[in-house]
Order: C-alpha cells, then structure tokens, then sequence
C-alpha cells in the first residue's frame, strides 16, 4: 500500500477538526437552504405573474446571481460591505448571505419552470368539476410542484453543499481549509499527507452529499 | 314537451381580433343528445368551453335552466358542478389514482361522506368496466380506460349537462369503440348531451339532432337522418364528402 500519509490525520486532534470544518461546511449550507426554500417559492409564484416591472426586476437579479461568480459574490459581500457601508460582517456571516441570494434565485427559477409545466387543462379540468380557486391551488397544483421540485431542489442542496469549498477564500475554515492547515502543519514530517487528506476529504463530502441523492432518488421513483 | 335546458341567445366570441363564434344561438332541451360537427377551426370545443364559462364571452347570453351563467362570476364553481365536461386529453390528476381522482370533487366540492362517495365511484367503474382498477395510477391505464376514469369523474358530480369535447380524437382506433359505447350507455339514460366529434358513424347513431358549424356559425340543424343523407347545403356535402371514399379498384 502506498504511503498516504494518513497517520497525520490521527496526530492530536486533526480528525475531530477536518469533523468540524464539515460541520462549518454544513451549517452554512443548511443555513442557506432553510433561507433559499421560502424565498425561491415566492420569487418563483412571482416570476410567473403577467407583471412586465416583476419580470423584468426577477429576471434581472436571476441573470446577475447566474452570471457572477460564486467567490466574486462572496468578495462583494465580504469586502464590499466593509469597504462601501462600513458593515463588518463576518466570513460565515457573509458566506449564508451569498449561499441565501445564490439559492434563492435558482430555487425561483426550479419554482417558477416547475409552476408553468403544470398544463393549464389540469387546472381547466379541476375548474370543470366545480373546484374553487383556493382549491385548485392546494389539491392539484401544487402537489405536482411540489413532486416536480423535490428531486431539483435536492440536486441544489448537495451542489450548495459541495460550494461552500469556496468559503475559506473570506477567511472562513470549513473542512477544505482545515485540511490544508493539517498538510502545511505536516510538510516535514509526512511529505505525503496530501494524499490521505484529501482522500479523506473525498469520502467526507461524498458522505454528507450521497444520502441526499439517495432521498432524492426514492422520491423521484415514488412520484414518477 | 321537454324543458328546455340549456339556451344560448346571440353568443359572440372572439380572441383579439379574430372571432370565433358569430351571433351564435342554440338551445338544447332536456334528456337530449346534441351533436356538434364541423370542420377544424370552426369553434366546436370554443363552443362547449363558452358554456362552462372556461372563456370569457364577448356578447350574447348562456342560459342553463334561465338562469345566466356569467351573471355572478362566484357562483361559477357552483355552476360548473350542473355542467359536466370531459376533455380530449383526459385530463386525470397524475399524482391521484383513480378512486381519489374520482372522489376528490364530491369530497372537496360537494362535501360528501367518503365512504359513499368511494361506494359510488365504485358503481359508476363497474358500469364502465373499471371496477379493479381503483388503485391503479393514470399512468398505469390506456387512453380509452383513462377517457372512461374521466367520464365517471364527471358523472359522479350528478350533472344535469355533459359536455364531450371530442373526447376520442386522442385515441388509437381500436380504443375508440370503448369511449363510445359508455356515451351511447350514457344515451340510452336519456342523460342530456353536447358531444363534439368526428366519429360521423358515431354521430348519426347517437344524436337527436345534429348541429354543423362552420366559420363559428351554425350553418345547418337537422335530424341526424336528414343531416347525414339529405345535407342542405353545398358547405355540409363538402364536409360530409370528406369522410367517404371512393372504391379505387373494383373488383371482377
């Protein structure tokens, strides 16, 4: 077996530190989720009203999240606000308010792509046997949103998950950072610790991403 | 002399410039079986969404028992419960199967007890031979088994109008035969009808009168007989022309 190094990873606590650089990972994303959900329903039920000033103000700051960088964004807000108004928020701070506004446009976008593909007979055919606005909404639309946005929205989550890789950038030590401390730490003693960390750090994100999928494909096969 | 159920007076439809439905008057009594053919385009399925208040109308009256349909825009729900209408696509719910398909509007509209309702729905599936089909999915069923889910859907409802809107033109010919026996079944009932299709075969056995419209007008309204051997008008013969053929080879 080559040498990976890993006995780095055993040397005082180095393990229990990379654990709570995920669980940084994990907070920010899980954070930025439970703000991205609620605020991408209602940017995406409003992406869809025949308003020409909603469109154009939706699809503007859809197109301006999409197109920037995510670690630009994370300068902006990290630097920016320090540098523009004074505010002195930090990394972690910054790093759910750009994970917030990143998902909360793709999460409208998933909102709005899956509000429109409901085909307006079902609706007509609900309409037809005497449903009432209110009713149409809750038994037949949004049901099948909702189905159609699980799955989407689950493949959102491990990406965030997967981001917040860049956050170290701002400062913040999350379990990518943490393990370029442990290799720096070790460069004499181990030369070769870049492998087993970074394996580790594989598996590590891997574990906390593959159960995900896994719920997202139970779900999508229940509903299909 | 039957009631006269459902009177349309000087009904105009358009969609921006374009009009669909000309000055258009009609009236269809009750336990009667109307007929609705004509060419594409020609405002048929506009016609029966007029009538469910599905489109909004430019001018004219919709009278179901005398009584306005677009007078109070709130009673619609209420209304469309009298006015069963099944579409051409079918239309089940996907994420329902088809005992809640068919049981969800008398829960949720007409507060009915479960039980009763799902008792029914069983009766109205027998009828249409469905019965072990209950929990299956919409997309478990053929489209002909789906158009008939859709029928007993409406049915259940206890509508005193049906409206088909040509609820076989998506359906592979040998499902066809199945869709069109529950309407004849439904017929014989002497439940009152407004079916639009191109099953002129169909037509003639089932209707008590045919209505052909063309351009969004009613161009001819006759007995099903008269209509279909002795057309009035040269517009009718065309289109009736277009559903017979020619022998090419003759044989001996």
């Amino acid at each position: 077996m080559p040498d990976l190094g890993l006995e780095v990873l055993w040397k005082g606590r180095n393990f229990v530190r990379l654990l709570g650089g995920l669980w940084t990972a994990l907070r920010i994303s899980l954070l930025a989720v439970s703000i991205s959900i609620p605020l991408g329903m209602l940017l995406g039920m409003l992406m869809t009203r025949n308003n020409l000033v909603l469109v154009v103000l939706t699809r503007f700051y859809l197109e301006f999240i999409r197109v920037m960088p995510q670690m630009v964004l994370l300068f902006l807000v990290f630097f920016g606000t320090t540098r523009w108004f004074g505010w002195n928020l930090d990394g972690e701070l910054s790093s759910v308010i750009v994970f917030s506004l990143w998902g909360t446009a793709e999460m409208g976008d998933l909102v709005r792509g899956a509000l429109i593909s409901i085909p307006a007979q079902q609706t007509e055919s609900a309409a037809a046997l005497g449903m009432t606005r209110p009713q149409i909404l809750r038994h037949i639309v949004l049901p099948q949103t909702l189905r159609r946005l699980i799955p989407l929205s689950i493949n959102l989550i491990t990406r965030m998950i997967k981001t917040t890789s860049l956050v170290l950038m701002i400062g913040v030590v999350e379990m990518l950072k943490v393990s370029q401390q442990i290799i720096e730490a070790n460069r004499m003693s181990s030369p070769n610790a870049a492998f087993g960390v970074y394996l580790t750090v594989f598996l590590l994100y891997f574990l906390a991403c593959w159960p995900i999928s896994l719920l997202s494909k139970t779900l999508e096969k229940r509903w299909s | 002399m039957a009631a006269e159920l459902l009177k349309i007076e000087h009904l105009q439809k358009s969609y921006d410039s374009h009009v669909v439905l000309k000055n258009l008057s009609l009236f269809v009594d009750e336990g009667e079986v109307l007929v609705v053919v004509g060419p594409s385009g020609c405002g048929k399925s506009t016609l029966l969404r007029c009538i469910n208040a599905l489109e909004p109308v430019q001018g004219g009256r919709i009278l179901l028992r005398g009584r306005d349909i677009h007078e109070n825009e709130k009673n619609l729900p209420k209304l469309r419960q009298q006015i069963g209408m099944v579409f051409q696509s079918y239309e089940l719910f996907p994420h329902k199967n088809i005992m809640d398909n068919i049981i969800l509007a008398p829960i949720i509209v007409q507060k009915r007890k479960r039980e009763e309702a799902r008792q029914e729905a069983m009766e109205l599936l027998a009828r249409v031979g469905l019965e072990n089909r209950a929990n299956d999915f919409p997309r478990q069923l053929s489209g002909g088994q789906k158009q008939r889910v859709a029928i007993v859907r409406s049915l259940i409802m206890h509508p005193e109008l049906l409206l088909f809107d040509e609820v076989t033109a998506a359906l592979d010919p040998e499902m066809v035969r199945e869709v069109l026996d529950v309407l004849l079944d439904l017929a014989r009932q002497g439940r009152t009808m407004i079916i639009v299709t191109h099953e002129m075969q169909f037509a003639r056995a089932v209707a008590d009168r045919v209505v052909f419209l063309d351009k969004g007008k009613i161009v001819e309204e006759s007995a099903p007989e008269a209509f279909f051997s002795r057309p009035q008008t040269e517009r009718a013969r065309r289109f009736l022309d277009t559903f017979s053929f020619e022998t090419v080879r003759k044989s001996g």
